[in-house]
């Protein structure tokens, strides 16, 4: 769609202020969009066809760390949180997939004490 | 509203009727507003899953095993007021080594559109078995967890939730 790639996403992945090595940390991952389901119909009984993110992959060096296949039941601007172990500075990227060609990739550098 | 009112002097006799034109009785307003109300639930309630789809889709995720009760900790608000993001929270007891971790978490529900809501794949490199989304709930109902370990075994877990407003049914 060219709308959606003429929109520019606003998307967050947020680490804690201190990340320690070997130890678990929480990964939030905030994405807008808004989960169209795909069960509703708009003012004049049409159904509103389905628009959702469906996939979010979470690389940390190109090794896939975490994955998550999303229904129309996740709500609007999905949120999804998960925790991760780090051994050393690594690059964590986060992609979201989904319907009509959604593809939205944002990286952050993972810098632990 | 006044079209509601013409809804409900239809059904009145004509001494009530007058009463109702004169003095705004209550009476009439409140039965307009069951007929309206009533007339809405019919065209807002959306196609459920049925607890056979629910069955159906938590085989497909274990792949035909029985999960059992335990380890799962499912965390979500008993009472919630607006179904259309619902927080949640599921962790599985799990010393996350690679000879013993949660390999997949899967939220359910019992009475939305589509009985799935999300699958989450872990592996040893996050270190804890934890999740935590926001979700959407159509109705009161029972929304299930389930974890599947390295061995191969499933688990589960249940919380019964009260929607006050629920969602998908705002256009």
């Amino acid at each position: 769609m060219s709308d959606a790639a003429a929109t520019p996403v606003r998307a967050l992945v947020t680490l804690p202020r201190e990340v320690k090595r070997g130890e678990p940390f929480e990964v939030r991952l905030l994405v807008a969009h808004p989960m169209e389901t795909g069960h509703r119909a708009d003012a004049q009984g049409q159904r509103v066809p389905r628009d959702i993110v469906r996939r979010i992959e979470c690389r940390l060096d190109g090794d896939l760390v975490f994955a998550a296949d999303l229904h129309p039941a996740i709500a609007a601007n999905p949120y999804v949180a998960f925790p991760l172990v780090v051994q050393g500075e690594g690059t964590l990227v986060v992609a979201w997939t989904g319907d009509r060609g959604f593809d939205h990739r944002t990286s952050v550098v993972v810098k632990p004490l | 509203m006044a079209g509601d009112v013409e809804v409900s002097l239809g059904v009145m006799d004509e001494q009530e009727s007058r009463r109702a034109n004169a003095a705004e009785s209550p009476r009439p307003r409140r039965r307009a507003v069951l007929v309206a109300g009533a007339a809405l639930l019919v065209i807002a309630r959306p196609a459920a899953a049925t607890p056979q789809a629910l069955r159906e889709a938590v085989a497909a995720f274990t792949g035909g095993a029985t999960p059992r009760p335990g380890r799962v900790r499912l965390e979500i608000a008993e009472l919630v007021e607006n179904g259309n993001a619902v927080p949640v929270t599921v962790s599985v007891q799990s010393p996350m080594t690679a000879a013993d971790h949660v390999r997949r978490i899967a939220l359910f529900t019992e009475r939305n559109p589509e009985p799935g809501v999300a699958v989450f794949h872990l592996s040893p490199r996050n270190g804890r078995a934890r999740i935590a989304t926001r979700m959407r709930l159509a109705t009161s109902q029972q929304v299930l967890a389930l974890a599947e370990t390295s061995d191969g075994s499933f688990w589960q877990a249940s919380v019964d939730v009260i929607v006050t407003l629920a969602a998908c049914v705002e256009s």
